[in-house]
């Protein structure tokens, strides 16, 4: 193990701390079933929300985000125009509506390539001979040297600058997020007893990368999935920010807060509307994902 | 001036509204080695965590512990005066050898700091010679070269020497010794028992032991007080506790560790059921759930009955001092006492 | 020791190869014709031919990586196929801007982070702590580019205390250069110290869990004093390789955070080469900052070695 794995591993155990403190605090004792954290709460109540917002924009939103009317340029918040408009007269508020749409699905696709290579390379090296699952967490901390954004640079040099190039930088930059994370645990389901009984009873290990490594994995899947939907979030609202994210007319937040740069001195609301968005939407997906892996996280029941 | 080294008097530990440790009541005489025996979940570990102030966070004690020559209660008493104790007063040999070192840090360093925070030694030079010394007396093979080895280069055992070297340096008044020797391999046990007992004594410091293992108390301590269900339900000298217990839950434990009997049906001999999560014992006497002889009356709290200067049990139903050993228990090989070990044993 | 030594060495060089390889196949290869994509569909056969020739675009590609490769080892990468000026010094002018701003947001980050998530740890289940925690939960969530905004809003727009933008080398003065870091150094700095305080706060909590805190307390250190003597040493093994991690995010974030306040750094480099589609710069930036980061895993891993005596002889 690298040192780059065992900070990556002492990181999982972000918010759980606090509960194994209160568990360890009753040393001989049983534990009550946990109560749901608040983090999950919360986490999910925000990250429903954006949902709730990304399907409203399909049936409704108050004006046409794309619409551009020089008559009602740069107007305050108002009745008619709940955040007011940018400099082109378009309505903010249609346009957070339509922005939450395009980062939903960057970060939908970003993370789903990011799991669906990721997941099984990392069942994989947990799996394959020692050796062999070192030299894929090697090729992992390779890729780590590529962050989202410059990955998306490099490609948009070669490939020109568009959503697709963004969402798929993105999803490679996160492969190894999930790659490390599973790598642990099938290592650690691999240790277990029925793992070794199968094997016992000549199952081969796509049998058991089945049915016994996925189903144990999968809650830290949706954990990694959380997280990874948040650092999507921020790399796309860079990447828009910088020009090399979601192409206009289609409003994004990065970009919203691109255009709002010029318009500081006069209209400092027009970064703040889309900013509380990004954060909002990114502290949600952590939140989210702190929530599940105190829920889930077994290492907590062994934990004394 | 009384010689009682440790006085301990109503000791109550509690997380939230659950009480884990409940109205204890011990004094310890300079010397003197006594044992704290209990399965797990009984509060003995927080017993000895509340004498040396180390509960872990959100257990809160209340009562009163008090320790020959300081001057205020240990119980309650803030970080600072509590830290001029630990480590010169009270010592402490924890379960865990293979964690209780810091694993960054020289063995010899490691001993030589407790002498240079309570300014045992003047200078880091005579304190590093007198951590060689103690590693010495604590039967690590050249202890110079062990005062500059880390952790991870001992075993288990030498470990839980440097652990013992730590504790004895200063000459505490009190050692407490938390299951020391549980974690150990059964070969390397009785020669770190044998250093633990010679260290206490060579520095006439008493001594609170903490076991679930009764051969250990038999050879190490003259005492013995028996926990449940955070209270101490029966206590006195070792011989007497073990040959003759009045105590149902004594009983039951040592009929459990004798390997020697089984009942009618070839089997070892247990105590029916499970320890209750903490917190969550029976009313009145903790033991009835489990217990054989339990009645109606033992609903309510049954009072301690003293039985000498420092013997007695707290139980509705004792056994009577006559009482062979139940009908239905057959005994295999020789016609041993109940105690499992000599008691003189580790002691010469 | 020397056996692990030699071994991270190993890694280091192979993940190198491994890495410019890959650069060099999708920057060099996968687009067919560099030459072409440089000068876009619209440039006449014969410039295209002209510009292949005068890089050498025409010769066998394993003969380009290895003059490329050589290139980068002396430090000496040749022409940019736009402006056809050295690259060499352009960059090493560029990434001394880029070090100042990664640099000082790192000590602002550390400055922040340490303390602070020490303070969380011990305080952890105090509502002090757990409004700290919070705090830099909202903190994790604020992209660096966000909070550079913000901060022109408040402190240049707003008050006029500092420029919002611009940059002067400190030879020239020393004050304004002082003066235009401020921003951009803090809004890299808050944003990567709120992430590494959530690190430093579960280092510590782990260490604080630690049986030989307890021992330590148990010989009559205070708390604060046994987690100073004991804890941080062994809570710092995690949180200097996060540290090293995060110069990847740094980097990177630089390069947002140099066009928010328009400054002349690499990260500004790499953007206007990519709109010059000057593909050799772009190449050679990214190759530098993926080795930058390579190279750092690979110091970590030494610095490793050093604390933690466990992982000087073989495996314990």
């Amino acid at each position: 193990m690298s040192a780059v794995d065992k900070a990556l591993d002492k990181a999982q155990d972000n918010a759980q701390d606090t509960k194994a403190a209160v568990a360890s605090a009753v040393p001989e004792g049983r534990r009550r079933r946990r109560p749901m954290p608040g983090s999950l709460l919360v986490g999910g109540l925000i990250v429903s929300l954006v949902f709730g917002m990304a399907l409203l924009s399909f049936v409704w939103t108050p004006h046409d985000p794309t619409l551009v009317d020089a008559s009602v340029r740069l107007q305050k918040p108002s009745p008619e125009y709940w955040f007011g408009t940018d400099k082109f007269g378009r309505d903010v508020f249609s346009q957070i509506l339509m922005g939450s749409r395009t980062t939903l699905f960057v970060g939908f696709v970003a993370v789903g390539v990011a799991a669906l290579i990721g997941v099984p390379l990392g069942i994989v090296a947990g799996m394959a001979p020692h050796w062999f699952g070192e030299l894929l967490m090697r090729g992992n901390d390779l890729v780590l040297a590529f962050p989202a954004l410059l990955l998306t640079i490099m490609f948009s040099a070669v490939y020109g600058a568009g959503t697709l190039v963004a969402m798929i930088a993105i999803g490679i930059a996160s492969i190894p997020h999930f790659a490390r994370l599973i790598r642990g645990g099938t290592l650690q389901v691999m240790k277990t007893e029925y793992v070794l009984a199968a094997r016992a009873a000549g199952r081969g290990p796509f049998s058991i990368a089945l049915r016994h490594v996925l189903p144990n994995v999968s809650s830290l899947v949706i954990v990694q999935a959380s997280v990874g939907f948040a650092i999507a979030v921020l790399a796309e609202a860079a990447l828009s920010f910088l020009g090399f994210g979601t192409p206009p007319p289609t409003p994004s937040w990065g970009r919203m807060l691109q255009e709002s740069q010029e318009m500081l001195s006069i209209a400092p609301r027009l970064a703040v509307f889309p900013g509380v968005a990004i954060a909002v939407v990114v502290l949600g997906f952590n939140l989210l994902g702190d929530g599940l892996r105190d829920r889930f996280d077994p290492k907590l029941e062994d934990r004394r | 001036m009384t010689d009682d080294v440790l006085t301990v008097r109503d000791l109550n530990v509690a997380v939230g509204g659950r009480k884990l440790v409940e109205d204890v009541d011990f004094t310890i005489r300079a010397g003197e080695r006594v044992g704290l025996i209990g399965e797990s979940g009984s509060g003995k570990s927080l017993t000895a965590l509340s004498v040396m102030g180390l509960l872990p966070e959100g257990l809160r004690a209340t009562g009163s512990v008090r320790l020959a020559g300081v001057d205020h209660d240990l119980v309650g008493a803030d970080e600072t005066r509590m830290s001029r104790v630990r480590g010169k007063e009270i010592a402490m040999v924890f379960q865990e050898p293979m964690t209780a070192l810091n694993p960054t840090m020289k063995v010899g360093r490691q001993i030589a700091e407790v002498l240079l925070i309570h300014r045992t030694r003047p200078d880091r030079a005579s304190a590093r010679t007198a951590a060689v010394e103690l590693l010495a007396q604590v039967g690590l093979p050249d202890p110079a070269a062990a005062a500059d080895a880390y952790p991870h280069q001992f075993s288990g055992g030498q470990r839980q020497r440097v652990v013992l070297a730590i504790a004895l340096a200063n000459d505490p008044a009190l050692l407490v010794c938390d299951e020391p020797t549980t974690a150990l391999d059964v070969t390397v046990q009785a020669r770190v028992l044998d250093l633990i007992v010679r260290g206490a004594q060579d520095r006439r410091s008493a001594m609170l032991f903490i076991t679930h293992d009764l051969a250990v108390v038999a050879t190490v301590c003259e005492r013995v007080m028996v926990m449940y269900g955070g209270r101490v339900v029966e206590s006195g000298p070792v011989r007497e506790v073990f040959t003759r217990p009045r105590h149902r839950y004594t009983q039951g434990l040592i009929g459990a560790s004798d390997l020697t009997v089984v009942d009618d049906h070839g089997r070892l001999i247990t105590i029916g059921g499970s320890v209750p999560p903490a917190g969550h014992f029976p009313a009145g006497c903790v033991f009835r759930n489990r217990c054989a002889s339990a009645t109606e009356r033992c609903a309510t709290r049954p009072d301690w009955v003293p039985t000498g200067p420092d013997s007695g049990y707290s139980c509705f139903h004792p056994v009577s001092e006559s009482d062979v050993p139940e009908s239905g228990v057959h005994k295999i090989g020789a016609n041993e006492p109940g105690v499992p070990t000599n008691q003189e044993a580790g002691l010469g | 020791m020397i056996v692990r030594l030699v071994q991270r060495i190993a890694i280091l060089l192979a993940s190198l190869v491994v890495s410019s390889v890959l650069v060099f196949a999708f920057m060099a290869v996968l687009p067919g014709d560099p030459a072409r994509v440089v000068l876009g569909t619209s440039a006449s056969d014969a410039a295209v031919a002209q510009l292949r020739g005068e890089f050498g675009l025409d010769r066998p590609l394993v003969t380009q990586y290895l003059s490329w490769v050589h290139g980068l080892v002396t430090f000496d990468p040749g022409n940019s196929y736009i402006s056809h000026t050295p690259i060499g010094p352009q960059i090493a002018d560029r990434l001394q801007v880029t070090l100042w701003l990664v640099g000082t947001g790192m000590v602002v980050a550390c400055i922040l982070a340490i303390p602070l998530g020490i303070v969380m740890a011990v305080r952890h289940r105090r509502p002090s702590g757990l409004v700290l925690s919070a705090l830099s939960q909202v903190g994790v969530a604020v992209p660096a580019f966000l909070a550079g905004i913000l901060m022109i809003t408040v402190f240049a727009v707003e008050f006029g205390w500092l420029p919002a933008n611009g940059w002067t080398p400190p030879i020239e003065d020393p004050v304004l250069f002082l003066k235009q870091l401020a921003l951009p150094a803090l809004s890299l700095g808050l944003v990567q110290g709120a992430v590494l305080t959530r690190y430093v706060r579960s280092a510590v909590l782990d260490v604080l869990r630690e049986d030989y805190l307890r021992t330590a307390r148990a010989k009559g250190l205070r708390p604060t004093q046994a987690l100073l003597r004991h804890g941080l040493r062994n809570a710092a093994v995690p949180v200097v390789t996060v540290l090293a991690l995060q110069l990847a995010t740094l980097l990177v974030g630089s390069v947002v955070i140099e066009r928010v306040f328009v400054i002349p750094g690499l990260g500004s480099l790499l953007l206007d080469s990519v709109s010059n589609r000057d593909l050799v710069v772009v190449q050679d930036v990214v190759m530098l900052i993926a080795m930058a980061v390579l190279l750092v895993n690979f110091l970590v891993d030494i610095v490793y070695l050093l604390i933690d005596p466990r992982l000087r002889v073989g495996a314990s």
